[in-house]
């Protein structure tokens, strides 16, 4: 299925979302009219609709029809000084790829029509409220959770599993703890045009004092904007006209203005003692390619914040996605975590059908749960801690991060744990 | 193969602590639990029954530490009625038994241990089954199978086996076991037409049922089963020849009786005592003559382990404690049931059994 994806956060902003909210629900064999369904998925963002495709199986193949680029190499580097990183394969293989948001609901809609056999698909459903099932076995008490969808019908399950979103009804309906701040910060997302068709296989990521902006490839035309900025800025930028939108973005990769002596002179001397030490092949820094346009109605503009859910799994409840942890997109994670969440609760699934288990059973539930915030931890205050540090032009955290970099930069296995950590 | 999972139960315990310290806020089901192990709860609003599941779940940690092997012991408390119509039944295991009825389908209750035992028997029943079948439906492995569930008490391990697409019989002379059990299968609509529960003994549907079954399932049983000659024949009986039939149950050895009647009833004082009788556990060396003396050939012996701490059974070489047996019937005629080995054994046994007559009514009700 659908593992090595690196793709861009870049999504359009929920109030724009041409697709309403919608409701999976997949049964096994042979169901009749009374409808205890397996698994309800509330939720069809990409983790939804891939979670509901998994439980009836892979889309990648559809994705390959459509629009997707792989990319080679990654540079990010900083705007207060010169140190850079270079992420790169040495055997020219692909690193990763870049889909975009709508082609993979576009595949994934495929593949949920090819297993409609096994998947029910709610197209503009909205789940009103949840019952939640007693522990015990009550005497005339249901012990199926019950859905009640803004129709008036009803829907019973053994496990449901929520993917709304980071404002998750079904998280707040079970009354999960959430630990989550917002970061005063909104990306703007917008597909750019290039100005020279290149080979266009490298992703981009400049770390400007404001918040980082990407460039990620999508064609060799065209490439994918996604930047994080403070919300006045962001909502500034999706208002000014295009000529001056892409000046502002060429001048934020290309620019020195917030470069200091101190700081330059401080990174070139460790890249001198590094050179020395090591001297290995130095990739040479690259400038990305320049922007001559952007697609009209493609810019809109998010809020960002981190969030983490305390449980990810109830008896018959199940979180995936930014419903248990939500992320900056500055490692362009956010979907990956994702779908590794698909991934390893399928598996628990699958082993758990496999033994005639309650799929509602906490057994199985609690694995899947302590697999992924084992992950999931871990990533996310390594993000928050690298949008702190870079958020700020203080000198000395500036050359804590250069050095930090650079020195990265210098150690090729570190290099390729971060990137075999990533594409997980 | 049949590993049971190892998971982290520290990282539960931590979810659950977390949970209490993030603080539920304000009223919340309140759970007691009361010397006889009777929870008692008043439902409030809908989410804090979560959170006190899992406040409960960590008493019922609290429990299952302090109780090494209490699990086992309380597993089937209530002794079998097979053999001849001279049966006895202890009525103070009865009222035993029943007063933890509800709790059956308690996943981190009294039954943890057995739930978790499904973890090792029903792959155990699967593989051995799927081996003698040429294809199979991939959501349904066991589909076209029948199985007869002997002893399914509250219908643990019945309701696996039925959703694995086999279609099951669970018996068990107990009644309000059999209530529990079709209560509980009674909402799953699937599982209600997969499985059937009678409140009977085995030799009662022998009859009826001779050769029928693909399988047979013998699960916590044979240890509380008064004259076990008598048991296997009628488990070979309804069994189609080649048929299977899976046994779990307690080895005869001084660790047993160490670990499962010292310690858990005398020492800890967490069972009742009298609960199990060692002198009834059987042996696998045993088990397996008569298995074979009755033309059942006997295919695996496994041993299990549990691991009070994690909450998992694990196979293994040890069979000191508990083990599994899998036998084949044999496809030619049966045997003549050899008596010389166990005569003594068995007419002790009748002699006991015949003061007690009219236990079987009193049974039925």
């Amino acid at each position: 299925m659908a593992a090595r994806l690196a793709v861009s956060r870049w999504r359009a902003a929920p109030a724009a979302a041409g697709k309403g909210p919608l409701l999976s629900c997949r049964r096994w064999s042979g169901a009749k009219a009374d409808t205890v369904y397996d698994v309800v998925v509330s939720g069809g963002g990409l983790v939804g609709a891939a979670m509901a495709c998994a439980l009836g199986f892979g889309a990648w193949d559809h994705i390959c029809n459509m629009r997707y680029r792989t990319f080679r190499r990654m540079q990010v580097w900083d705007a207060c000084s010169e140190a850079l990183i270079m992420f790169d394969k040495d055997n020219l293989d692909d690193m990763g790829y870049i889909v975009e948001n709508d082609v993979i609901m576009c595949a994934l809609t495929k593949q949920l029509e090819a297993v409609s056999d096994r998947v029910t698909v709610l197209y503009r459903s909205k789940a009103l409220s949840y019952t939640w099932p007693y522990p015990f076995t009550m005497a005339d008490s249901s012990p199926w959770v019950h859905i009640t969808l803004g129709d008036g019908s009803t829907l019973q399950t053994k496990l449901l599993i929520g993917a709304d979103g980071h404002n998750s009804g079904v998280r707040q309906a079970a009354g999960i703890q959430n630990v989550s701040w917002s970061y005063d910060q909104s990306a703007v997302v917008a597909t750019l045009h290039l100005s020279e068709a290149t080979e266009n296989n490298v992703a981009w990521q400049r770390f400007l004092p404001s918040g980082p902006i990407a460039l990620l490839p999508l064609s060799d035309t065209l490439s994918s904007l996604v930047w994080s900025t403070s919300h006045d800025h962001a909502a500034e930028l999706v208002s000014m006209d295009e000529e001056k939108f892409v000046d502002t973005i060429n001048s934020a990769f290309w620019s020195d203005a917030n470069h200091t002596d101190f700081i330059d002179s401080a990174s070139t001397m460790l890249q001198y003692a590094v050179g020395f030490l090591k001297p290995t092949k130095v990739s040479a820094r690259q400038m990305p390619p320049s922007v001559a346009g952007v697609d009209a109605k493609s810019r809109v503009l998010f809020p960002l914040g981190l969030g983490h859910a305390a449980e990810y799994v109830r008896p018959r409840l199940a979180l995936i996605g930014d419903a248990a942890h939500r992320v900056h997109p500055l490692a362009g994670q956010g979907v990956n975590m994702g779908f590794g969440d698909v991934s390893s609760l399928v598996h628990h699934l699958s082993a758990a059908a496999f033994n005639g288990k309650d799929l509602g059973s906490m057994s199985h539930l609690a694995g899947y749960e302590t697999d992924r915030q084992r992950h999931n931890t871990a990533f996310l205050a390594a993000t928050d801690l690298l949008k702190r540090l870079y958020s700020t032009s203080a000198t000395p955290l500036v050359l804590l991060r250069t050095w930090g970099l650079q020195a990265t930069n210098a150690v090729p296995p570190l290099k390729e744990q971060i990137m075999a950590f990533a594409s997980k | 193969m049949w590993r049971g999972r190892k998971l982290n139960s520290g990282n539960r315990f931590l979810g659950v602590l977390r949970s209490r310290c993030w603080g539920t806020q304000a009223e919340g089901a309140r759970l007691t639990s009361s010397a006889e192990n009777q929870f008692s709860w008043t439902p409030q609003s809908k989410p804090w029954v979560f959170s006190d599941y899992r406040i409960m779940w960590f008493k019922s940690y609290k429990m299952t530490f302090a109780c090494l092997n209490r699990m086992r012991i309380y597993r089937y408390p209530w002794p079998r009625l097979y053999g001849t119509s001279q049966s006895t039944v202890d009525s103070s295991e009865i009222k035993t038994f029943l007063a933890l009825a509800h709790r059956w389908w308690d996943e981190q209750g009294v039954y943890a241990a057995l739930h978790s035992m499904n973890d090792l028997r029903v792959p155990f029943i699967r593989d051995n089954l799927l081996k003698t079948v040429a294809q199979h439906q991939p959501g349904k492995p066991l589909s076209g199978i029948k199985i007869l569930d002997v002893g399914c008490g509250g219908g643990l391990l019945t309701e696996p086996l039925g959703r694995l697409g086999a279609s099951v019989i669970g018996i068990d002379p107990v009644a309000e076991n059999i209530k529990i059990a079709q209560h509980h299968k009674s909402f799953d609509p699937v599982l209600d037409k997969r499985i059937e529960y009678r409140a009977c003994s085995l030799e009662e549907i022998v009859e009826e049922t001779a050769e029928t079954f693909d399988a047979v399932v013998a699960s916590e049983v044979v240890e509380h089963v008064i004259d076990l000659e008598t048991f296997i024949q009628c488990c070979c009986q309804v069994l189609k020849p080649g048929g299977s039939l899976f046994i779990t149950t307690i080895n005869k050895t001084q660790l047993s009786y160490a670990l499962g009647i010292a310690f858990s009833e005398q020492i800890a004082g967490i069972v009742p005592k009298g609960t199990h009788t060692w002198e009834k556990f059987v042996s696998p060396e045993k088990l397996e003559s008569i298995l074979e003396s009755n033309g059942l050939s006997v295919q695996t012996v496994a041993g299990m382990v549990y691991n009070p701490f994690s909450g998992y059974w694990h196979w293994s070489e040890i069979t000191s404690l508990n083990y599994a047996a899998h036998a084949v019937k044999s496809t030619e005629q049966e045997h003549p049931v050899p008596e010389f080995v166990f005569k003594g054994e068995r007419e002790e046994l009748r002699h006991k059994d015949s003061t007690n007559p009219g236990v079987q009514e009193e049974l039925k009700k």
